[in-house]
Parts: C-alpha cells; structure tokens; sequence
C-alpha cells in the first residue's frame, strides 16, 4: 500500500488551565482519495485535532505530517494542499457568491482568468452558477455550506478536511453534502477528512477513527469494526431498566447495559432470549428491537459508556 | 514576481478591496462617516466661536470654524481609522478570519490589507471632509492639497495600525470599544489640536511628542497653512517622516501579534 497522505503520531494537546488534555497520544493514517471520519462525541477531541490538522493550533507533542510534509515545520507548503471547511461559515456576508470565491482564490495565489475560468466551473458543478451575484447574506444553509466548500476547493488541494460539514442543515442537504463529498472522491480523487458526532454519517466514510476523551478508541471500516463485534443486539425500552435487567441477566447469565430507560443485550442464543422476553417480561417493557451492533455499540463496547450523554440525547430526541 | 511576493500583495490588495465594497454596501456606514464630521465641526466649531477669542492660538481675523478644521480633519481621520478595525473582531466572531489563517498568505500580506483597507475608508472619509475646506475659508493650491492628502493618508495608516494591534488581541467589539475610547480623546487632546505643545507642562509635552497623531496633526496643519502654527511640533517633511517611522514600527509590531497568535 502507498505512503499515507495524512499521518498523525503521538498527538498531543493540553490547553491551558484545562485539567485533562484534549488530546492523548492521537494516532492515526488516512490513504489517499478515501473519506476519513473522525467520530466521537462533543468534547472529544475532534475540533482540536481539526484545528492541528489545519494548522491554525500547533501540536505540543506529535507529530503531523500531510502529503510527506511536517505541519509545524513547513505550515505554508502544507496550507497550499489543503482545503478547510470550518464548522462556523468562513463566509463574507456582504460579498456575492463569485467575490467570496474570487477573494478566496487572491488568498491562494490565484488570479486572471484562471481563476474566473474556475471559479465558473465550480459554481455550476456545485449548482450555484444561478446564485453568483447574490450576496451571500441571503442563501439558505444548504447552499451556503455548498459555498464553503466551492471555495475551499479554488486550489485544487490534495486533501479536504471538514469539522462537522453537516451541522445545522435539514436531512435532504445533509444528504446533499454528502453525495458531493463522494463525488469529489470519486471524480476527482480528492482525499476527504471529516469530523463528526452523526454515527449515520460515519457510515458513509471508508475509515473511521472513534475518539473519546483525547484518545483514539478503535480505527477501522465502519462495517468491518461493526461485524468484528458480531451477533445481534436487542434494546428494550422499559419504564424499570434495572428490575428488567436483573431478571433477565438471572435467568440467561448475560451482562446488560443500562442506559436512561433503554436496557441492551448482546444474547448469544437469540430464540429462546425473545421466548422468554415475550412471555415472561411482557408487562415490564414499552417496546424493543434486535438489530446488527451499531456504531453506538461499538462505542460503548470501546469505551463503557454512552456516545450521548443525557443531556444531548433529550436535546436531540431518540433515534440519534 | 516572485511567489513570496504574490503571497502578500495579491491576498493584501484583496483584503483592502474587501474592506472597501464592505463599506460601500453598508449604507449607514456610509451616512454616519460622512455626516458625523460635519455636524461635529458645525456644532463645535459655531458653538464654541463666542469663547474663542480667549483660546490658545486665536486671532481676530480667524473664525473658529477655520482655526477648528485641522482638529477636527484628524479627529476624523483618528475616529474612523481606530474603528474601521472592528471589522478584524467581527471577522473573527464570524469565522471569516480563520479561512485567511489557513491559507498561504503571509504575515505580511495579513496585515497590510486589513490596514491599508480601513486606512483608504478613512482617507476616503478624509478627503469628503477637506472637500468643505474653502467653505471654511482655507484656499489650497494643488500642491498643498496634495501634501495634505498625503498626511492624512500616512496618518490614517498609522491609527489603523495601531487600531488594528489592540482588535487583535480582542474578542469582543464592546471590549474594543471601551479600550479605544481610552485611548482616543487624549491622543486627540494632545496632539497639538487642542492646544499647542510648546505651552504644555513637562509631563504633557512627553506625552505630546510620543503621540503619533501629533506629528501627523502637525503634518496637516503645515500643509493646510493654517494660521495657528504655533501648535505645530516640526515642519511637513520632518513631521511625515516622523509618522512614516510610526507606521513602520507600529506595522512591525503588528505583524508580530498576528505571528503570535498564528502559532497559537
């Protein structure tokens, strides 16, 4: 296999007056034009690692290198392979669609009629040809992320990282998004690093690297680190998750994890567990479902504890 | 050119474009720049004409509204260079800054289109004021308007750059707002527009002639042939060459700030 384009070693990263560091010891290798997902929950460690990885934070111990070039050594090579897409919109709000991406090119070095020549070609790639004398102020989320990532893209750089790309749109323009992303790796071989804290996008990614707490918890395929897990896992919502839980472990020796009011179980046998579910417990759960592990379940396999915390999880409502 | 050179100029000349059409599309920007200065020189400048004859500098042939124009051309000047830099908070606060940090552009190039862009938009503003100058009974030849252009372009470069060092390190505008306005009023107050240097206690002449906006108000005033002379410190060349070293060191240090906080 190939030299990967992007290759973290030893990451380390503490802020200052923080107790704990953000970031311990984050490894990882991305290939080149594959879609790399940073996944892990708020607070950790994503947009720290992003800020390295787009040299606006200076690692205090590690080691970064993009397309064979060191971060800390050589910042200007490497901000010239690469396209940032922030989470909060580098956008001018007062400037039209074709000056944001005009002004972006200036800043790359970028001018004439190339980048006229570009910068149309980008925009009717990106369905946005129509909203060039628009000012920026007045597109929707979804055409302004769109925007984002036009721009990022003026110099044809080697490798696109994005933090939280999808953050705030509906689900038809996260949809969106994501089709363009694979589409720029497909086409046009452009590598894709992206954070996120969605486990449905993380699907879409060839590689994932599931953070917690600064640390890089598991590295792999979406779907091979899920069937590596195996067998089936059944999640009952019951209205009395530690009385429910008891009695089932009693009776089939199998360890549960309570989380909120849902009570999951990884059970070997599969028959006579949902026998005895239906039969024996029917009055003490609201529903269930069986299903392959989740990212989720890897997550809390990983780590012993829940990609949501509480909070979050009422914040966003079920099924995140 | 070379492609460190394209590396500054070319993002430079676009971030100082940008500050321009930011400023043209913002049309209370534009009514409050033009207006304020003018209602400020009348209102002063009418009110305070019954107690002028008792002030520093005055004369019985000169009107207040004339012996007020240079102080209030640089307060002009010194107001809007000094806030134009709001717009580094606000690029900050929006995000729009942290697309420029990552680009290849250098610390330089940084700088000098964020400054020069609020330096041309108080210029421009500086220009609309000197405009009234014959209503205030100031004749000009093409020479002297040219010099006093030139003052009030190295003038509104060096407040823009200090203005520009401060919204650095500043996140929030309110918090940059009442650092400045610290700051503003006395180096207006003793710029020599108030009341002349040569007639201040010790500690005030310090002051004075550590002042940037003194050598650029002394500047102005020579180029404008203004009849209180006595305020000036030096003459036009040494008082521009004097600012001109200002911009220099003020534009170094700023530089530094940005690399600073580019390391994080």
């Amino acid at each position: 296999m190939s030299e990967p384009i992007l290759k973290v070693k030893d990451l380390v990263y503490s802020y200052p007056g923080q107790k704990h560091p953000a970031l311990r010891n984050i490894s990882l290798e991305v290939n080149e034009a594959s879609i790399f997902g940073i996944l892990g929950p708020n607070g950790g460690g994503k947009s720290t690692t992003f800020k390295i990885l787009s040299t606006l934070l200076r690692p205090q111990q590690g080691e970064v290198r993009i397309c064979g070039v060191d971060v800390v050594r050589q910042p200007s090579q490497v901000r010239s392979f690469l396209g940032v897409v922030f989470q909060a919109p580098a956008l001018d709000k007062k400037l039209t669609v074709e000056e944001n991406i005009y002004h972006q090119g200036h800043l790359y070095g970028i001018r004439g009629a190339a980048l006229i020549q570009k910068t149309e070609a980008l925009l009717k790639r990106l369905g946005l040809w129509e909203k060039k004398d628009e000012k920026t102020e007045n597109l929707s989320g979804g055409q302004k992320r769109r925007l984002e990532i036009t721009k990022s893209l003026i110099h044809n750089p080697k490798i696109l990282i994005l933090d939280e790309p999808t953050t705030g749109l509906d689900p038809l323009a996260r949809r969106e998004v994501w089709n363009y992303l694979k589409f720029l790796r497909e086409k046009e071989k452009i590598t894709i690093l992206v954070t996120t804290h969605l486990l449905d996008e993380a699907e879409d990614c060839d590689e994932i690297a599931l953070i917690d707490k600064g640390q890089v918890v598991c590295c792999g395929n979406p779907s091979k680190l899920r069937n590596d897990l195996g067998g089936n896992v059944v999640n009952i919502k019951s209205p009395h998750p530690n009385e429910l839980s008891e009695k089932i472990c009693n009776q089939f020796n199998l360890s549960s994890r309570i989380l909120g009011k849902d009570v999951r179980f990884r059970p070997a046998e599969m028959t006579s567990f949902l026998g005895f579910l239906l039969r024996d417990c029917s009055l003490e759960y609201d529903s269930f479902s069986v299903g392959k592990p989740t990212l989720e379940d890897l997550f809390i396999e990983k780590t012993g504890h829940r990609f949501w915390d509480e909070a979050t999880s009422n914040d966003l409502g079920e099924g995140v | 050119m070379t492609e460190a050179q394209t590396m500054t100029a070319l993002p430079a000349l676009s971030l100082a474009r940008r500050e321009l059409v930011r400023f043209y599309r913002q049309k209370a920007r534009i009514i409050g720049s033009l207006g304020t200065p003018i209602v400020l020189w009348a209102l002063l400048g009418s009110g305070l004409q019954a107690a002028f004859p008792a002030m520093p500098g005055a004369t019985a042939s000169i009107s207040y509204l004339k012996y007020f124009f240079p102080g209030n051309l640089v307060l002009t000047v010194l107001f809007t260079s000094i806030f134009t830099n709001i717009s580094v908070i606000e690029d900050r606060n929006e995000g729009f800054l942290q697309g420029v940090l990552v680009a290849p552009v250098s610390q330089l190039g940084l700088v000098l289109g964020k400054v020069s862009g609020g330096a041309l938009i108080a210029l421009i503003q500086g220009i609309f004021f000197l405009s009234l100058a014959p209503l205030a009974g100031f004749s000009l030849s093409l020479i002297s308007l040219f010099q006093v252009v030139l003052a009030v372009a190295v003038t509104s470069l060096c407040l823009t750059t200090l203005g520009f060092i401060f919204a650095w390190r500043l996140d929030s505008i309110q918090g940059f707002h009442s650092i400045m306005n610290l700051f503003l009023m006395p180096m207006w107050l003793l710029s020599g527009a108030f009341f002349p240097a040569h007639r201040a206690p010790w500690f005030l002449k310090l002051v004075i002639y550590l002042n940037p906006l003194t050598y650029g108000f002394s500047a102005i005033q020579v180029a404008l042939k203004s009849e209180n002379l006595s305020s000036s410190v030096l003459g036009y060349s040494s008082a521009l060459g004097v600012e001109l070293l200002f911009v220099a060191v003020l534009l170094l240090i700023a530089i530094r700030v940005v690399s600073d906080r580019k390391k994080g």
